[in-house]
């Protein structure tokens, strides 16, 4: 990206100036993770910056890329009674995508041992892939029920354990959710997709505390050195790609008739108080609600799997958080209180130390924020500050550094596959091609991602996670 | 961009996801090309058996959203048989598009590419080339 026009106005802050018809941009990063990013993320920021309601500046996270629509890494807030929007194209296809991050009172010594049979049993017990099912097969009614009741559902119907949900955004249902703004086709493509990964870039990784950064938070989320964890990286598969599809084309249709100016038909939207927007709402809290009782059943079977080889093994629940959403919520613009429609696509929600809605556990040392790294990288675990810059907001990822059509033609996933294992990390999937698009050197290097992260004040490093295992999708 | 070349399909280049290509002497054509390039990234379309056949049509003016209609009815079609489809034949009634789509239930020894998502907005463009059509857009992976 050329940085020409751009002002470094605070660290790891760079603001492209307000301009005819267009607010102020930001884009949080180092100097070198924005050169080496895309031109396309700038255009398609200073796009969102265009939309109506916009309040403060359209952001973008230091792992942001080019995408669809909002940058992934994209950020914005609307205000509903200032004729702000919401935006099928600032959520996404796969609609609350996120991690779940479980822990275990396994040690790595005791993991190593078994994890060649623990990858295996994994990748048995977890659907992963394109083509896979799970074994559940729901009815319409059924699916009606966790667009209602989401995690809550799974847990109600034996996946997984009450204590769960405590740890689970908006405590593992979001209010707001109408399954009749859901279309049938999109109901009938969950079916047989509940308590399944997916794929591209979802996973299921087991991982170890490598490195701690700040002892006291490490302690207060049950984090300590050499501990195994495990990452469950998926969203709300069949029927958040439907809501998706239904509500980006009727959408992007609507504008002109709702009298919003589209800059890029991707960034299909509507008014939050007119009745598309409503109806988008609707489907995406239900897709949420989906999300978030996927990614339970998830839980529940890496907790089976682990039970067959790791029998003594207790397995809770650190937190799950999703990174595709529009959630509504209060923050101080100006020294009001305000309700706004924070958009974040490829962008994590990063509560400060103190919020109400952060379980008791973790109200002293802030929101738990997972930055997926790539497979043979590794992931972070960082934790939420006051005084976030970005309605707090933080990096959700590595981000992309290359597409996949490039690293297609770099690397072959049975040598990918074969390099990892020799540096003892156990790949296992159904996709040589998905793991050749998902190779290493083809995301940013995640170390300068979670730094910026921290630099920039939007959540700050908690510990460093080394994959062994990955159940790629 | 960089584009990848091959006769009827391809696929050009972007950051997060892939983009489509499909060129034909006709519009029917090209779109069954693009139709052919999405579902090649879910599998290999030569190993892909002739077992069962679906169809659908649907109405639709705009050349652009005729495309993204397509291959979201497509991928819809797929994930509801669980099937992965290789051959397409799009026939054009005036507004009325009717679609044939060819392959077979997933098995376990096919090889699994990437899922496909969704056709989206984005670089979406059907219009007339030197020689025929060309339809293209990105989707989501």
């Amino acid at each position: 990206m050329n940085l020409q026009g751009l002002k470094e106005i605070a660290p790891q802050c760079w603001s492209q100036p307000a301009g005819a018809g267009m607010a102020e941009v930001r884009l949080f990063a180092s100097r070198d993770l924005l050169e080496a990013m895309d031109e396309k993320v700038r255009e398609q920021i200073s796009n969102v910056a265009r939309l109506p309601g916009l309040v403060g500046a359209a952001m973008t996270m230091p792992d942001a890329h080019w995408g669809y629509g909002f940058p992934i890494g994209g950020v914005a807030a609307f205000d509903a009674e200032a004729g702000g929007i919401v935006s099928a194209g600032g959520v996404g296809f796969d609609i609350s995508c996120g991690i779940r991050c479980l822990r275990s009172d396994l040690t790595l010594p005791q993991l190593l041992p078994h994890a060649e049979a623990l990858a295996n049993q994994l990748f048995r017990d977890i659907p992963a892939g394109v083509g896979e099912e799970g074994d559940l097969k729901l009815s319409v009614p059924e699916i009606e029920r966790v667009m209602l009741q989401g995690a809550h559902w799974a847990v109600e119907q034996g996946y997984g354990v009450a204590e769960d949900l405590e740890y689970v955004e908006e405590r593992g249902r979001v209010p707001g959710a109408v399954p009749a703004q859901v279309s049938d086709l999109a109901k009938k493509r969950q079916r047989g997709e509940m308590g399944t990964l997916g794929s591209g870039n979802h996973y299921l990784e087991v991982q170890v505390v490598d490195k701690i950064y700040d002892a006291a938070v490490a302690a207060a989320f049950g984090l300590r050195q050499d501990q195994v964890v495990i990452s469950i990286h998926c969203g709300s598969r069949g029927l958040g790609h439907q809501i998706g599809t239904d509500y980006l084309v009727s959408l992007a249709r609507a504008a002109g008739r709702l009298g919003i100016q589209l800059p890029e038909r991707e960034l299909a939207c509507a008014p939050i108080l007119s009745p598309e927007g409503q109806e988008y709402l609707g489907a995406m809290n239900a897709a949420i609600n989906v999300a978030l009782a996927n990614r339970q059943m998830l839980t529940h079977l890496t907790r089976a799997a682990f039970a067959r080889i790791l029998p003594d093994a207790n397995l809770d629940t650190l937190f799950d958080v999703s990174h595709n959403t529009c959630k509504v919520e209060s923050h101080v613009v100006d020294g009001r209180a305000r309700r706004l429609y924070v958009h974040r696509k490829g962008a994590t929600r990063a509560f400060p130390p103190g919020h109400p809605d952060l379980p008791q556990k973790y109200r002293k040392a802030g929101q738990p924020v997972i930055i997926g790294g790539s497979m043979g990288t590794g992931s972070y675990v960082l934790a939420g500050l006051a005084g976030n810059p970005a309605w707090a907001s933080a990096s959700h990822g590595a981000g992309r550094a290359m597409s996949r059509n490039a690293a297609l033609k770099r690397w072959q996933g049975r040598q990918l596959i074969d390099e990892l294992r020799a540096r003892g990390i156990l790949i296992r999937t159904r996709s040589l091609r998905g793991a050749a698009e998902e190779a290493p050197g083809a995301y940013k290097d995640v170390e300068r991602v979670a730094l910026a992260t921290e630099q920039a004040g939007l959540a700050k490093r908690v510990a460093f996670l080394r994959p062994v295992v990955c159940i790629k999708g | 961009m960089a584009e990848v070349a091959n006769p009827g399909w391809g696929y050009f280049e972007h950051e997060a996801d892939i983009g489509v290509i499909g060129r034909g002497p006709t519009l029917a054509a090209a779109l069954e090309q693009a139709a052919a390039a999405t579902f090649a990234i879910m599998a290999d379309p030569v190993q892909v058996e002739q077992r069962i056949q679906v169809d659908f049509e649907f109405t639709e003016t705009d050349p652009d959203y005729v495309l993204v209609t397509l291959l979201n009815r497509l991928l819809a079609e797929a994930r509801l048989q669980h099937a992965v489809f290789s051959r397409f034949q799009v026939r054009q009634d005036g507004e009325r598009w009717q679609v044939e789509a060819g392959g077979e239930l997933w098995r376990s020894d096919l090889a699994r590419g990437t899922e496909v998502k969704g056709a989206t907005l984005t670089m979406l463009a059907v219009q007339r080339v030197r020689g025929g059509w060309e339809a293209r857009c990105v989707v989501d992976v």
